[in-house]
């Protein structure tokens, strides 16, 4: 069965054009995609993922802003009910130029699975969900038969 | 001739409605009492020597169709999974087939929310959760809890596809009907309302009718088709769109203030008039019908002066504070009285101008300006009515109003909130002979007839 993403740009920010690059790409790649668009509140994200069930949440900002927005957003999902699900940050995501293992760091200290700084490719955001999904499914699956 | 005879089984009143088919001329109207709890024909029978006398004498009617809010309405729970998406979607679809929601859950139903769903022994209950492809969990679940409980009402079921066969295998027991129906979201971006309102309109047909006891008019009637609300919002799409060789009158709303809610409906498109405004939120319905339950102009008419407060309500009739709350205890005390005196016509059109102002911004979209890195963004939710061409008022407290079209132009677009999405210059009419339900049903045999019915007794108030 194909794996569901959800994608948008979080917050007050309007660059849509490279997140929808991106959803296009993983729609080639046999994704089902739940692309949510700019202006995406935090939110939002999460009632998409509940409704469609999703594997993961690949968050876009590019306003500088996107460690204040996405403060928090690994706990909205535990209390959500989506434990295991993927989140994936992208983007200029801070202001000023700050080393990005600081900033990445930071990052997934939030609880996000991976960060990506500007100028990442398609290509390497894809390598790294087909890894992670089919650990993830693996974990999944040795955790149901243990039940 | 071909003629077709119209009836609503009102909560109160059954009103009769004859139609040339020919012309869409109304013949004649009469009414009687609504007697569906001892047996709906005694009040029927009065209603047709009202009509008989009117006419002369009955003709041979080529259909004889019914709508019905009597014994309470169509009474229904709606169960989602998210509250803003899929139970948001399910309660648009169960308005939009003309139903009075008495209750509407989301996520997982609790022991509490199953035993709240006994208590309230709705008529019918829309499941719905997942878009396809999406969750399943929840509504299998919720079905479950369903199966399990003594809620014995037929249920529409509308969720993620992939559980629909299933769920309607696990309800169709114990004697309850179970019907399956498209999703009403079958992703995020899309929703599908239209197939969860056919089905609720066939289990209305076919079980609550006989529930109710409306069947017994048999003799007198061919069928009793949809909810009253439900042909009001059929009139609705049939005036905005038009049939073959009619063109129709373009985005509309349609206001109704009641003696205990007040309904809006609206047709159009809804989307943002002005270019750049970003659209967020759950798709919106075509055809949105929404029913304030908190603005009556007796049941709830207190609830109508708390919002606007005793003092606004008493400037505006030009009363004192003592003659004001004084007429309104007299209202509030004996719902069925009608205004008599100046003063009680007066604060009759305040209430109704409050009640059409309130609902119609409810019903009406919000635009707000996000301020962004990249300058400020307007962004809406819910539907853009500012390019709206009619705004048409129904029911006895509008048409019977002094100044209906001071009370219709309390619904739109004002500086004062200028976030709310209103008409900004519709043509104002009413529907002055109550033929819009008439209009909905006879849209079901002869749509050119209906059409030219609801669109030639539209008064304007100009």
């Amino acid at each position: 069965m194909s794996h569901t993403i959800v994608t948008g740009v979080i917050g007050a920010d309007t660059h849509i054009v490279g997140n929808r690059i991106l959803s296009m790409a993983l729609e080639d790649a046999g994704y089902r995609v739940v692309s949510l668009g700019a202006l995406t509140p935090a939110g939002d994200f999460i009632r998409a993922a509940i409704e469609t069930a999703a594997d993961a949440i690949l968050v876009s900002s590019l306003y500088g802003q996107g460690e204040l927005d996405c403060r928090g957003f690994r706990d909205l999902c535990i209390e959500a009910g989506l434990d295991d699900i993927l989140l994936y940050v992208g983007g200029n995501l801070v202001v000023g130029k700050q080393p990005w293992d600081i900033v990445e760091k930071r990052f997934l200290d939030m609880g996000f699975d991976r960060a990506f700084p500007p100028g990442t490719r398609v290509e390497g955001a894809l390598a790294a969900l087909a890894a992670d999904f089919a650990a993830r499914d693996q974990r999944l699956q040795a955790r149901r038969r243990a039940e | 001739m071909k003629s077709a005879l119209l009836i609503d089984f009102g909560s109160t009143w059954t009103k009769l409605r004859a139609v040339d088919m020919e012309t869409g001329a109304l013949l004649a109207s009469a009414q009687g009492p609504s007697t569906v709890a001892t047996d709906v024909n005694i009040g029927l029978e009065a209603a047709f020597a009202a009509l008989s006398s009117a006419l002369g004498g009955l003709p041979s009617f080529t259909c004889r169709l019914a709508c019905s809010s009597a014994a309470g309405g169509l009474r229904m729970v709606t169960v989602g999974l998210v509250r803003e998406l899929t139970a948001e979607a399910a309660r648009q679809a169960a308005l939009g087939a003309g139903a009075k929601l008495v209750g509407g859950f989301a996520y997982r139903l609790t022991s509490r929310d199953v035993a709240e769903i006994e208590a309230l022994a709705p008529d019918i209950m829309l499941l719905c959760g997942g878009t396809n492809g999406g969750n399943s969990e929840v509504i299998l679940h919720n079905a479950h809890a369903l199966a399990c409980s003594s809620v014995r009402c037929p249920v529409v079921v509308a969720g993620n596809r992939e559980t629909t066969d299933e769920i309607v295998a696990l309800l169709s027991c114990d004697g309850r009907t179970a019907m399956g129906a498209a999703n009403v979201l079958p992703a995020l971006d899309t929703l599908d309302i239209e197939p969860a309102r056919t089905a609720i309109r066939d289990v209305f047909m076919e079980r609550i009718v006989t529930a109710k006891g409306i069947d017994r008019a048999s003799a007198r009637i061919d069928r009793v088709l949809m909810p009253t609300p439900a042909a009001v919002l059929e009139a609705a799409r049939l005036l905005a769109v038009g049939v073959e060789g009619r063109e129709g009158l373009g985005p509309l709303v349609i206001v109704d203030p009641g003696g205990a809610t007040t309904d809006v409906h609206s047709i159009g498109s809804g989307e943002p008039a002005t270019p750049g405004v970003i659209r967020h939120g759950l798709p919106e319905p075509h055809a949105k019908r929404t029913v304030e339950g908190d603005l009556g102009m007796r049941h709830n008419a207190g609830a109508i002066v708390d919002a606007v407060g005793l003092n606004a309500i008493a400037v505006d009739a030009g009363m004192t504070l003592d003659a004001a709350s004084s007429v309104l205890a007299r209202i509030e005390a004996d719902v069925e009285t009608l205004p008599k005196s100046e003063v009680e016509h007066r604060l009759d059109d305040v209430l109704v101008r409050a009640a059409v102002d309130i609902a119609i911004g409810r019903h009406a979209g919000t635009v707000e300006t996000v301020y962004t890195a990249q300058g400020p963004v307007q962004v809406q939710r819910g539907k853009d009515l500012s390019e709206v061409r009619w705004l048409i008022g129904t029911g006895g407290a509008l048409v019977h109003s002094r100044e209906p079209a001071s009370v219709l132009r309390a619904g739109i677009a004002s500086s004062r909130k200028p976030q709310q999405l209103r008409p900004r210059a519709p043509r104002l009419a009413i529907d002055a002979d109550y033929l819009l339900f008439a209009a909905g049903l006879l849209a079901q045999v002869d749509p050119v007839a209906a059409f030219d019915c609801a669109s030639r007794h539209l008064r304007l108030v100009e």
